[in-house]
């Protein structure tokens, strides 16, 4: 016999059992869901959820699929949040911290009150990454949100209306474009290919009858 | 912590773990991966497959879950949707806002074309956001697309298209650098060298990765793109029927709010398939790694117009599903994990199989230790195996999990299994669909003017089995090849009258070959309401 535990979907009660997520649990109850469901692994960010243990002040944030029920669970599903996006163009982006200035200056009135920190689904640290973003710091903000899923949940606890994963988004598209290293071989590569270098093995490979491949692969050498 | 049940076997695992390290497990020879394939892989049980009685691909098997959704009524009459006042008319329409999808739609804009995505969730909710381990492409000094070629076709049984298998190995660097300038931030030496490594049957390292949110990293970044480029995003709304002109050519969809049920037209010049896979289709009661929304769509509204399906009755089983604990029964283990040095260890420790062997020969390996050999490890609601991730740190020093693979140790660490100290269960879960819609290099159906397909939805890149990192690379190769196509196509399109003539050919062939069913496909949605 499996424990049963109470929990309050939107306030009403359910009872499940236990040992399931607070997503699994909602389609125990009954929820055919269509929002705040995608890719049930904790990768999407779909599932953003507040909840409240009956008795507890404190308000808690989470990914349903990640996350157990627990006994007098309050819980409310937040499927979408109205993020900011501002449209830019790659290609034409000041590499400095202008940019933030012009996109997102909200960046620049945080108050330092650290809830985005705290609400984080992925423990990152939110108000940490931004710090970095407003000094153009754009290096150490992509590594600081790289696990960031974008589920909104820092946002809505913001008092400064901070978007905070479109802000580490950019951060993290300027890094991997300016700022990161080049690499050399991949140019390399990428002009031998143009230049026809490789056409002619691969039509070779491409003519030979099925037990010359398969003799190819067998015997293929492969690097330790 | 494990409970008291497992600790036995987790001891035999940690006393043998520094024999296992040092041990380098012989290969398979050909023939026996084939023995244990025909043996032990799911896509060899014949009675999970049904012969499919219509259609182009009549007198073929499919699996019996896909042949139902391929011969199940529509969900609409031809009378019931007014197609002479379309809600959305543009010159490309894409079906799906996964990694193809998006690729498809940026690459559509640059050449100045109308374009829009619809999607029956959002943008993004897709199996490429879930993609862990990497992307392949031959970079390196050496290797060649040539060895590339050797590596994914011999993997794939020697069943690839060739001439869809050169474009991916050829187009591959060029892959990489596009999404390097889009900014995706692949893993770098100091010196701008790509850090590589080996999946299962590749001969060289050249496996990119962005940590192991590769996928998530591709994917967030392409949507930003997409978003930025202010490409209209339909979403949660379903593509439900393909519409055709009166020339018999594709010619727009059929759309369906996901939440208010409304039906919507939209007419295109071109239209794109980017629908993705079919793990949620659950096939032979498998759990799988895939999104929610992967119900084969893509393949249900082709077939019912005509177009050909290629290998739709073979599927990939990832080897290394989480098998404990149950709330993530099923998700994926990257195969980067073992990339990275972590073997596959039994019930008493020890290592049955070469780590790095390609993933359809893992999963009957998996599966042969947990039913024939008896070794596997009883979790309570099934089988499962080792997989010795503290062998990484050993290997690669400490810090070498939470560098490379956080998203491993977050998964576990949420039931308190800590993934550098303590060995991972695993069994194989449905991971990809090998098969899909037949297409030629330009991305068209072979046989249906102006439907064009990227992504998992197509079927014969890969063959019968595909290598690790070879799907992210193929969104990427195939959406772009796509969009352009499907682009270029559009300049020389004129759109005859619309009609869902099909609907009623369709229905008229159902019932002659005596099916009897109440289904309506496509599926759209699992239904988990109501079930544990």
């Amino acid at each position: 016999m499996e424990k049963m535990v109470n929990i309050f979907l939107f306030g009403k009660k359910y009872e499940v059992p236990e040992n399931l997520t607070i997503m699994t649990a909602m389609e125990y109850a009954g929820y055919q869901l269509v929002r705040g469901c995608g890719c049930r692994n904790g990768f999407c960010g779909a599932c953003a959820t507040i909840y409240r243990i009956k008795g507890d002040k404190e308000l808690k944030a989470c990914l349903a699929c990640q996350t157990k029920v627990e006994d007098n669970m309050y819980i409310a599903t937040l499927p979408f949040f109205p993020l900011v996006k501002q449209v830019y163009d790659i290609e034409k982006v000041p590499v400095n911290e202008t940019v933030m200035m012009q996109l997102y200056p909200e960046i620049y009135s945080c108050i330092g009150c650290n809830a985005c920190t705290k609400s984080c689904t992925q423990d990152l640290n939110v108000m940490q990454y931004i710090a970095y973003a407003q000094r153009g710091d754009f290096e150490k903000c992509a590594e600081e949100s790289f696990d960031c899923v974008m589920c909104g949940v820092c946002s809505s606890r913001c008092p400064a209306g901070i978007s905070h994963p479109q802000v580490a988004m950019l951060a993290r598209r300027i890094n991997g474009k300016y700022l990161a290293p080049g690499c050399g071989h991949l140019e390399d590569r990428v002009k031998e290919i143009k230049n026809g270098d490789f056409n002619e093995l691969i039509e070779a490979l491409m003519q030979k009858p099925i037990e010359e491949m398969k003799e190819l692969y067998n015997t293929r050498e492969i690097e330790k | 912590m494990y409970s008291e049940r497992f600790q036995k076997s987790i001891a035999a695992v940690e006393a043998a773990r520094e024999k296992n390290i040092a041990l380098e497990p012989q290969r398979m020879t050909a023939q026996q991966k084939e023995d244990l394939l025909a043996t032990f892989h799911p896509d060899y049980k014949k009675d999970e497959f049904a012969v499919l009685k219509i259609g182009a691909n009549k007198g073929d098997k499919v699996p019996t879950e896909l042949a139902e959704m391929l011969q199940a009524h529509s969900r609409i009459t031809a009378d019931s949707v007014d197609l002479s006042n379309p809600d959305y008319e543009t010159d490309v329409l894409i079906i799906g806002g996964g990694g193809a999808g998006a690729s498809a739609a940026i690459e559509a804009n640059e050449t100045g074309a109308d374009v829009m995505i619809v999607t029956k969730l959002r943008i993004g909710d897709a199996n490429t956001m879930m993609a862990e381990g990497g992307i392949q492409a031959a970079d390196k000094p050496n290797d060649s697309p040539a060895i590339h070629f050797v590596d994914a076709f011999g993997g794939g049984h020697f069943a690839a298209k060739k001439e869809l298998l050169s474009k991916l190995v050829c187009d591959a660097p060029e892959a990489i650098q596009w999404l390097s300038n889009l900014g995706v931030e692949f893993d770098k030496d100091a010196d701008g060298t790509m850090v590589t490594t080996h999946g299962g049957g590749t001969s060289r390292k050249r496996m990119h990765a962005a940590k192991d949110y590769s996928g998530a990293e591709i994917m967030r970044t392409l949507r930003d793109e997409v978003f930025n480029r202010q490409i209209p995003v339909v979403d949660f709304t379903a593509a439900i029927e393909l519409i055709m002109d009166e020339n018999g050519n594709a010619a727009g969809a059929v759309l369906m709010n996901m939440e208010t049920k409304e039906l919507l037209v939209a007419k295109a010049k071109t239209v794109i398939i980017a629908t993705g896979g079919a793990g949620r289709m659950h096939y032979q009661g498998f759990p799988t790694s895939n999104h929610y929304g992967a119900t084969a769509d893509g393949l249900v509204l082709g077939y019912r117009v005509g177009a050909k399906l290629l290998y739709a009755e073979t599927l990939q089983y990832h080897p290394t599903g989480v098998a404990y604990p149950e709330q993530i029964f099923g998700a994926l283990v990257t195969e980067k994990v073992r990339s990275l040095g972590a073997k596959l260890v039994n019930v008493n420790g020890d290592v049955f199989m070469h780590p790095l062997e390609t993933r359809d020969v893992a999963a009957a390996s998996i599966i042969r230790e947990c039913s024939e050999r008896g070794t596997g490890v009883d979790t309570g609601d099934g089988q499962g195996v080792w997989l010795d991730t503290p062998m990484i740190e050993k290997i690669g020093g400490e810090g070498t999990i939470m560098k490379r693979i956080p998203a491993m140790w977050r998964m576990f660490d949420k039931y308190g299994i800590d993934i550098r100290k303590e060995p991972i269960l695993v069994y194989p879960t449905l991971h990809y669909q090998n098969g899909g819609l037949d297409i030629t290099p330009d991305c068209m159906t072979t046989n249906v003017e102006n439907l064009f397909v990227a992504g998992e939805a197509v079927g014969g890149i890969h063959g019968r089995n595909r290598l690790m990192g070879n799907s992210l690379l193929d969104i990427i190769v195939f959406g772009r090849s796509a969009g352009q196509n499907a682009a270029a196509k559009a300049k020389n399109v004129t759109v005859g009258e619309l009609t869902l003539k099909h609907i009623e050919k369709f229905e008229n062939e159902i019932a002659e070959a005596g099916i009897d069913t109440d289904k309506v496909s496509p599926k759209l949605l699992p239904d988990y309401t109501n079930k544990r």
